[in-house]
């Protein structure tokens, strides 16, 4: 990334885009019908109707290619430009990666769902290969040859003959071509690849390891001012009355200035409260220390977590909603067969992004421009729009490095927090979130109590499945009082449950949110991958059997899994199918590499197995865990199996893989959000630990299934398995049966 | 008045004595590469060296560096090319890169205490330093080649 994003009064960052010279390839030269793939998504699929500018080759040669999903880790500022640049074929080296600011044109920019390459692969083909044709048919024209004679092969176009024309030479004439149709590209065969494929050093790995990149929290220009919020401590409280005198007698502070309570239902609004402007970070911290709020608190003051888990767990007893239903499990369990049953709980949990929500807004001539580190620039355009009384095109949104995202940073209440304070102050005004903020008001990843009961046949397999899932509904962020699931939260991981079960019931109960609830790297997953894949683990020690073994009987034959209406992640059941043999040949990958049943554990250490498809992708993990001399568990090794179809940039994938490792284990070690009479208590990482270097599996092997199916997620899908597989083995190391996360809460970390 | 060195060059500061260093390096002499974590010396982020060991800036005010010389990492290496800067680069290290600032600096200053580091060694170095996107691997890695030992 560029480094002036940090000074944004210089030159390139008010800037067009392009020079006037130019020749700009966007998608938009592309018949609209071109990704033709229906999908039930709302947005996100047709936001991807309107693909536009990716593309721009400048006179001197250099390929710019615009970046419009936003970079939090997972190289997709690197992996998208890789496909366009391969199509082109364009030299790496000469290939210019600029971000895009937040506008519709350029299709969805809301960087979530692990669906960047999966969403954009065949439209950044198609730029790609549409400018290669202009190329192609400018040399075409200026040679007076016939076009089939010229081929472009690294960022020049060839003529049969050998002579050449460099792309920079050809870019004026190429952007007086005709728009090429689809019917006219020609998409490059795998073997052709140039990039796909290869490991490639991301973009901005030289900034990252020198201190240059540019972070939403870095972001700086003349005359802006400092603020620090300070918030109702619970969930929809309101400010009585406040008192600055003190705030204000700190040297450096400027002003205060009040921020509305969000109207119902709180979207991604700021929370509200009152602001403390200085002269930098520190100063407006120290300030806002000072300020003396009364609230009324409002009705969660009440709200406890302990008593809110106990009521998941109970709700998850009693029927629910049906979202899934084959055959008859009451009849089967009716029979009187072996009945087991369990119940599983995970607790709320926060980001924890190392960034804490920062952006910096000006407002100008009715107008603002943003700075900041959002998942989702246009997202930023409306809430701010309608925040502050614009429209969202009166708002530009640029989008920084952002350090970490998980979700969190697809929803931008610190964004118009900074925008209401900077049209209030007339002045640039940057928000920065401490630490205990960002625990304490998140949009945090739900709670769910779950039940399962099975009955079992004489091999112990399940003849009837019934599954309930209790959690406060992600819905709730859009329609207030919202109880139950909205299709995706159900559509991961409890409706698509792969086993071959004649009788199988899926259920989700209701209950109410009491903080704002909100996605969370693999959100609903995580919580159904741990409940599923304990359940299958209990049953496979109560019909004494391998683990490995029993899971693949329990998948049935490699086949197409047969859904009723399934969620799919929003993508089309016939270009995605749930495929059962690829679901069984991770486990089996993941059983082969780890050594399962084969190799020579050290005394005490024990595997455990869970696999689970999420985001189109298969993956399956084994975890390697003991107990030490402190009755603490620790997790050895984990080796993680990824199925997820075609890949971009191997190493950034493995990456999202050893990182979901991590973060799957600070899930089951550690992760745990609780409240008293409303109030978040976990402030900083002394009490909201995750997982450091030395709880972090020391060993994570990651093996990629080689694939040329259609491009899947990988950003995500690593996470929901890491738990279970983890309990798993601690149950086989120890005996200990945990239901219950963190094992920190059972004294077990 | 207070005196200090940062990255080689003399600096005063006459604000708040109780402000920490990172404020001081990050909104007044505007050099970001230094990041905020958590303000409470728990996450590494903030990681710089003071005399050459390093330190948590977020919780080390301004009156503790009276006389002091400081290193950030835009100060570690002139040209980016410190070994653990170029280690980092080779087993592409960083996801997010947030956190990759502290990390370097602080296994900077683990490589000068122990230029071979055993396993122990890294891990009580680098157990106070969070990287969220779960790069500990690598990082271990990169340590391992940058002091030239096996990995």
């Amino acid at each position: 990334m560029s480094v002036n994003i940090a000074l944004v009064d210089r030159r390139g960052f008010l800037g067009t885009l392009f020079s006037a010279g130019a020749f700009v390839i966007g998608a938009q030269l592309l018949p609209v019908e071109l990704d033709g793939a229906p999908t039930p998504l709302p947005d996100a699929a047709k936001a991807a109707f309107h693909p536009s500018v990716y593309l721009g080759i400048e006179p001197d040669g250099t390929v710019i290619a615009v970046a419009h999903r936003s970079e939090m880790g997972t190289g997709s500022r690197t992996a998208l430009p890789m496909i366009l640049a391969d199509e082109l074929d364009a030299d790496w080296k000469r290939v210019r990666i600029q971000q895009a600011i937040g506008d519709k044109k350029y299709g969805d920019q809301n960087t979530d769902g692990s669906c960047s390459v999966r969403d954009f692969y065949d439209i950044l083909r198609q730029a790609g290969a549409g400018g290669r044709l202009m190329l192609e048919r400018a040399a075409a024209s200026k040679w007076g040859v016939p076009p089939s004679e010229c081929k472009a092969k690294l960022h020049q176009v060839v003529h049969t003959s050998g002579k050449t024309l460099g792309f920079g030479e050809l870019a004026a004439l190429a952007a007086q071509q005709p728009v090429p149709k689809k019917e006219e590209l020609k998409l490059k065969a795998p073997s052709e690849f140039r990039y796909i494929g290869k490991d490639i050093p991301i973009t901005d790995l030289n900034d990252l390891v020198t201190g240059r990149g540019v972070f939403g929290m870095d972001v700086k220009m003349p005359g802006m001012v400092y603020a620090s919020i300070e918030r109702s401590p619970v969930y929809g409280g309101k400010m009585k009355s406040y008192d600055d005198a003190e705030a204000k007698k700190v040297k450096g502070v400027i002003a205060t200035a009040v921020i509305d309570p969000f109207k119902p239902p709180h979207l991604f609004q700021p929370l509200g409260g009152v602001a403390v402007i200085a002269d930098n970070t520190w100063t407006a911290m120290q300030g806002r220390k000072k300020l003396k709020v009364e609230w009324d608190l409002g009705p969660h003051a009440t709200w406890d977590s302990k008593k809110f888990k106990d009521e998941l767990l109970e709700t998850a007893k009693k029927p629910g909603r049906v979202v899934r239903n084959d055959g008859d499990v009451e009849a089967e369990f009716a029979k009187g067969g072996k009945i087991i049953e369990a119940s599983y709980y995970v607790p709320h949990l926060a980001h924890a992004a190392m960034e804490p929500p920062a952006a910096l807004a000006q407002y100008k001539d009715g107008k603002f421009e943003i700075w900041t580190a959002t998942q989702n620039p246009q997202a930023v355009q409306d809430t701010v729009a309608a925040a502050c009384g614009v429209k969202p095109s009166d708002v530009t949104c640029h989008v920084t490095l952002l350090g970490g995202g998980f979700g969190r940073k697809s929803k931008p209440d610190y964004v118009a927090e900074a925008a209401i304070l900077a049209k209030k102050l007339d002045k640039p005004v940057k928000v920065v979130w401490s630490r205990e903020e960002d625990l304490r008001f998140d949009f945090f990843h739900a709670a769910a109590g779950m039940y399962i009961k099975a009955s079992v046949d004489q091999k112990g397999k399940p003849t009837a499945w019934l599954q309930r899932s209790v959690f406060p509904p992600i819905a709730s962020t859009f329609a207030a009082g919202m109880e139950y699931g909205a299709p995706f939260e159900v559509g991961m991981g409890w409706n698509d449950m792969a086993f071959a079960v004649p009788n199988h019931r899926a259920e989700n109960g209701p209950a109410k949110n009491h903080v704002r609830v909100g996605w969370m790297r693999a959100v609903a997953n995580i919580y159904h991958a741990f409940a599923i894949h304990s359940f299958v683990d209990e049953l496979a020690v109560a019909a004494n059997r391998d683990r490995v073994e029993y899971l693949l009987d329990l998948l049935g034959p490699a086949r197409n899994l047969e859904l009723d209406k399934p969620w799919n992640n929003g993508k089309p059941i016939s270009d995605f199918p749930y495929d059962i043999g690829r679901l069984r040949n991770v486990v089996q990958v993941a059983a082969d590499k780890s050594g399962w049943g084969k190799r020579k554990l050290p005394e005490g250490h024990a595997l455990g197995i869970a696999a689970h498809r999420s985001f189109l992708c298969y993956v399956a993990c084994v975890a390697e865990v003991s107990l030490d001399a402190k009755g603490k568990a620790k997790v050895h090794r984990i080796d993680i199996v990824a199925d997820p179809g075609m890949i971009i940039n191997p190493d950034r994938v493995r990456a999202q893989f050893e990182g979901a490792a991590v973060f799957g284990t600070s899930i089951a070690l550690m992760g745990e959000i609780t409240a008293q009479n409303g109030v978040v208590e976990q402030t900083n990482f002394h009490n909201y630990p995750v997982s450091r270097m030395t709880e972090a599996p020391r060993e994570i092997n990651v093996h990629i299934v080689p694939s040329t199916e259609l491009p899947a997620g990988v950003g995500e899908p690593g996470v929901p398995p890491v738990a279970p597989a983890i309990c798993n083995a601690l149950f086989a190391a120890t005996g200990k049966r945990v239901r219950e996360l963190p094992l920190k809460r059972q004294g077990l970390a | 008045m207070i005196r200090l060195k940062v990255n080689g060059a003399s600096k005063q500061f006459d604000g708040d004595p109780d402000m920490p260093l990172l404020w001081y390096v990050r909104d007044m002499l505007e050099m970001s590469g230094t990041k905020f974590g958590c303000g409470a010396g728990l996450c590494g982020a903030c990681t710089v060296h003071v005399n050459g060991v390093a330190q948590r800036s977020c919780v080390t005010q301004m009156k503790a560096v009276d006389g002091k010389s400081i290193t950030t990492i835009e100060g570690l290496s002139a040209q980016g090319d410190h070994p653990v800067q170029k280690a980092w680069e080779q087993c592409n290290v960083p996801q997010c890169g947030y956190c990759q600032s502290g990390q370097i600096m602080q296994a900077a200053s683990l490589l000068k205490e122990h230029a071979k580091p055993t396993d122990q060694q890294i891990d009580d170095a680098m157990a106070g330093n969070i990287c969220r996107c779960g790069t500990y691997p690598r990082i271990r890695k990169a340590i391992k080649i940058a002091a030239g030992v096996q990995a």
